[in-house]
């Protein structure tokens, strides 16, 4: 059965389990023959990162459950047996929430890496998508795991968040109380979150991160140069610039987890509130469903998206502002979906593309950046002008693509990789 | 990638180093794992030591404690019962000297307890875990030379009055006797141990 | 590599370094868990003038014996006053909050981790900033909180305080500094104007106190944090530093 050209170990322990299942092979395919580019950066790193975030995560989900009480009456309380009376259950939960955060700014910098290098061209789509899916359901995972300690940021985030889709006209209100199962949002829809946040989401998050890495290794890295490391092969058919991954890029990435770690323990032993960005104040208080908090900022992750929901105040003909900041919302992430076919550009990396499209991605990052501040601070008439600015140059930093790719003059792109 | 000028030996060092070091590393991590399912704070205080007080106790009589979830029985032995208890044919026990550890150091002899009259026993079958019944006078029990003791209805354990086990029934070690202390003449400390003086 | 190195850690750390200010208060004061003495004072005060009122439905009397270094007896004796609260519970009130709201028109609030909501600045200058105003329907006010629904109840200690048209050295938000004097002329001054049985210093460490006990209750495990993460840290110092050398070592081969 199976195939009969796979490789096999000769003999032993290993043989007997190659018979039965493509452990050699799979070591060989994804680990030890894997030819990755030699001219890895520093930007790099954040893809392995990514995926030890996510052991944590699910790790000290699963610790976390075991003391969680997924009711209204309960939640807090729950969450504050685990900080106190469970041994080491502050450390577990410190992890888990700063893990969250640290989650995100992974999966930015990996996200930036990408925009960076041209990683999501042709023939990389479905790497990109698959990767966009990770992000998306991560964002779905995220907001509804930050209802579950039931402060009073938990409740009215959720409260504002869930009151998006009642902006939909027609069918919104309905919408939005199918959701909560209730009139207000309750422990019946703190269940159902729970539910979705410790089961079935992360089950299809593992999922889709298993297509992210196979279609990977099916089409071979990217690089910061952005060319085919496969057309340059020697006599037996490796890749002249590539190195297996497996010693070399396994040491490198034990070495990026150290520095990392290192960072992430320090945020976790003195700074587990991040400022105030990673854990907010008010959900220190249990949730009221009397009582709003003087200022409803999203966590940080949210808050660029927050900031362009904010920043349309006006009504387009018959759709209200309300139903339109959720249309840019949504469109500011389904944007990125179709990004492969908005690249026109015949070269990858940013090394070798023309000025335009350097400066329409600092532009784009700068505008990112200061969305993100502006969601996660109040709203003035100023800072509503600025976010419309921002919110402009994101969008055209997409739209505009097409355009400026094909206008501007590409730089030669060398035959092997640099530095 | 010549494999020309490597170190091997330095190579092999780094190698075993990084491996130890980051063993050392996952078993620190699974330290607050694995420590997290001892008893919390919460599980503690609640099986935390009870007081009973047994000045209104008449001799011959049992009051029953909770701890830790399980009844904990304590009763008043009158010199009758002692006696009985003390000149009752070990042959017919499994372990009359309690050489099995189902109880604490200081709790010796076939009586099994601190005081010769107050008898503190963990009233929980050592079989399937049912409470036995109190049958303390000889004609309770329809045996031979009765001691007065306990019998348990699920399946047919008998235990004196000491909670030691009778041969031949499916039970295979005494009841268990708790950490207890003597706090005044008339109030037991459940789960705490003697001190030792 | 000296340079990756720098940028993955300057990535990673504006997040921690780009605080969210709490509001600026009067008062302000820098907390130490590591008093023991300070934080055994605080709970002292703590049960004595508060705990009528404010539960610490989480904190348990038996952990702050163990981490403020206090044997069970003397916390039974001196710090347990209800015969309902054994030593492992925690720090529960007998009032109940139907009862409270009709008194006092709210329920008085857990203080568990009202550090972790206002900050230590908050407490300490609302237990400063009480003065007599007899507008007000309790007979006083507080500088950080207009109208409060809770009497002074550290007036005993603190004497009665006033606010009035004063010469201060601290400086006074609208008040101008007197280049001769040095000091403000303010009509917000904060003055004791009949003694209580504390000085004003002496009062001014008590409320430092029961801030700093207050700081404590709000995450006891900072105690905890404080010895593991040094241990941790350095163990990652060592664990980078093989990683990096093996690295280095591999990508010998590389050219």
């Amino acid at each position: 059965m199976g195939n009969p050209n796979r490789v096999k170990a000769e003999s032993g322990i290993m043989r007997w389990v190659d018979d039965r299942f493509p452990a050699t092979q799979m070591w060989q395919d994804h680990l030890s023959k894997y030819y990755a580019p030699k001219n890895f950066n520093f930007w790099y790193f954040f893809g392995s990162l990514a995926m030890l975030l996510l052991v944590n995560q699910i790790l000290t989900g699963v610790w976390l459950t075991m003391s969680y009480n997924p009711s209204g009456e309960g939640a807090f309380a729950s969450v504050e047996y685990i900080m106190r009376d469970v041994e080491y259950g502050w450390l577990i939960r410190y992890m888990h929430s700063t893990g969250a955060s640290a989650f995100f700014v992974v999966i930015y910098l990996h996200m930036f890496r990408a925009l960076l290098y041209g990683s999501y061209k042709a023939p990389r789509e479905l790497v990109w998508i698959f990767g966009m899916a990770i992000y998306l359901l991560l964002m779905a995972e995220a907001f509804m795991g930050y209802l579950l300690p039931w402060g009073q940021m938990s409740y009215w985030g959720a409260q504002v968040i869930i009151s998006l889709f009642a902006t939909i006209p027609f069918i919104g209100p309905d919408l939005a109380q199918w959701i909560r199962g209730d009139f207000l949002i309750s422990g019946i829809t703190l269940n159902r979150f729970f539910a979705l946040h410790v089961v079935a989401l992360p089950i299809v998050i593992l999922a889709l991160v298993v297509l992210h890495i196979i279609a990977l290794h099916e089409v071979g890295s990217n690089n910061p140069d952005g060319i085919d490391i496969k057309e340059k092969k020697d006599e037996s058919g490796k890749p002249l610039d590539g190195i297996p991954f497996h010693p070399y890029y396994t040491v490198k990435d034990i070495f990026g987890v150290a520095v990392f770690l290192f960072v992430f323990a320090m945020v976790i032993f003195y700074f587990p509130e991040g400022g105030g960005y990673f854990l907010e104040r008010p959900n220190f208080e249990p949730a009221n469903p009397m009582v709003t908090p003087d200022h409803i900022a999203p966590v940080w992750y949210f808050t660029p998206f927050y900031a362009i929901l904010r920043a349309i105040t006006f009504d387009i003909g018959p759709l209200q502002a309300e139903f339109l900041g959720v249309v840019f919302m949504g469109g500011a992430i389904a944007v990125l979906f179709v990004l492969p076919w908005l690249d026109r550009s015949p070269v990858r990396s940013m090394r070798y593309k023309g000025w335009m499209s350097k400066v329409a991605l600092l532009l784009f990052a700068i505008s990112f950046v200061i969305l993100g501040i502006l969601g996660a601070i109040p709203a003035t008439p100023i800072r509503t002008a600025v976010a419309q600015l921002c919110t402009v140059l994101y969008f055209a930093f997409f739209l505009l693509m097409p355009l400026y790719t094909k206008l501007e003059k590409s730089k030669p792109v060398p035959e092997r990789v640099t530095g | 990638m010549a494999d020309n000028g490597v170190n091997k030996g330095r190579r092999r060092l780094l190698l075993g180093a990084t491996t130890v070091v980051g063993a050392v590393g996952a078993v620190g991590v699974a330290v607050p794992f694995v420590a997290s399912w001892q008893p919390s704070a919460r599980a503690r205080a609640a099986g935390a030591p009870v007081q009973a007080d047994i000045s209104k106790l008449e001799p011959g009589q049992r009051i029953t404690v909770e701890w830790r979830g399980r009844p904990v029985w304590i009763v008043k032995r009158t010199q009758d019962m002692i006696e009985r208890t003390e000149n009752f044919d070990p042959a017919r026990l499994v372990d009359p000297d309690s050489t099995a550890p189902q109880q604490p150091p200081y709790v010796t002899g076939p009586l099994r307890s601190i005081r010769p009259d107050i008898s503190v026993l963990i009233g929980i079958c050592t079989h399937l875990g049912c409470s036995p019944l109190f049958r303390p006078e000889p004609d309770d029990v329809d045996m031979a030379a009765w001691p007065g003791g306990y019998f348990c209805p699920c399946h047919g354990s008998y235990f004196d009055l000491s909670g030691r086990v009778f041969r031949n029934v499916p039970a295979p070690s005494n009841l268990e006797v708790p950490p207890y202390r003597f706090e005044t003449d008339d109030i037991i400390i459940v789960g705490e141990d003697e001190e030792v003086a | 590599m000296k340079k990756q190195l720098f940028a993955l850690l300057f990535a990673l750390v504006p997040f921690t370094a780009m605080a969210a200010p709490l509001p600026e208060q009067p008062f302000s004061m820098t907390p130490d868990i590591n008093d023991q003495a300070s934080l055994q004072r605080g709970m002292q005060l703590y049960v004595n003038y508060c705990m009528s009122c404010h539960a610490l439905e989480h904190q348990r009397f038996s952990r702050a014996a163990t981490d403020l270094g206090m044997p069970q007896d003397l916390v039974e004796e001196n710090l347990i006053f209800s015969s309902d609260l054994a030593f492992n519970d925690q720090m529960h009130i007998a009032m109940q909050p139907g009862d409270s709201e009709n008194w006092f028109g709210v329920a008085p609030p857990d203080l568990t981790l009202f550090n972790r909501v206002k900050g230590p600045d908050y407490i300490y200058s609302y237990l400063l900033g009480f003065y007599r105003d007899p507008d007000q329907l309790l007979g006083v006010n507080n500088i950080v909180l207009e109208a409060p629904a809770m009497p002074n109840v550290l007036e005993p200690l603190q004497g009665v305080q006033e606010m009035v048209c004063a010469e201060t050295d601290r400086p006074i938000e609208g008040a101008e500094l007197d280049p001769l004097t040095g000091k403000y002329q303010s009509c917000e001054v904060l003055q004791i104007t009949r003694p209580g049985a504390m000085e004003p210093d002496e009062f001014e460490e008590a409320v430092y106190d029961l801030t700093n006990f207050l700081v404590y209750v709000g995450e006891p495990s900072r105690l905890h944090a404080q010895t593991l993460g040094p241990k941790v840290l350095i163990f990652l110092f060592i664990f980078g530093v093989l990683a990096y050398l093996l690295k280095r070592e591999y990508w010998r081969d590389i050219h």
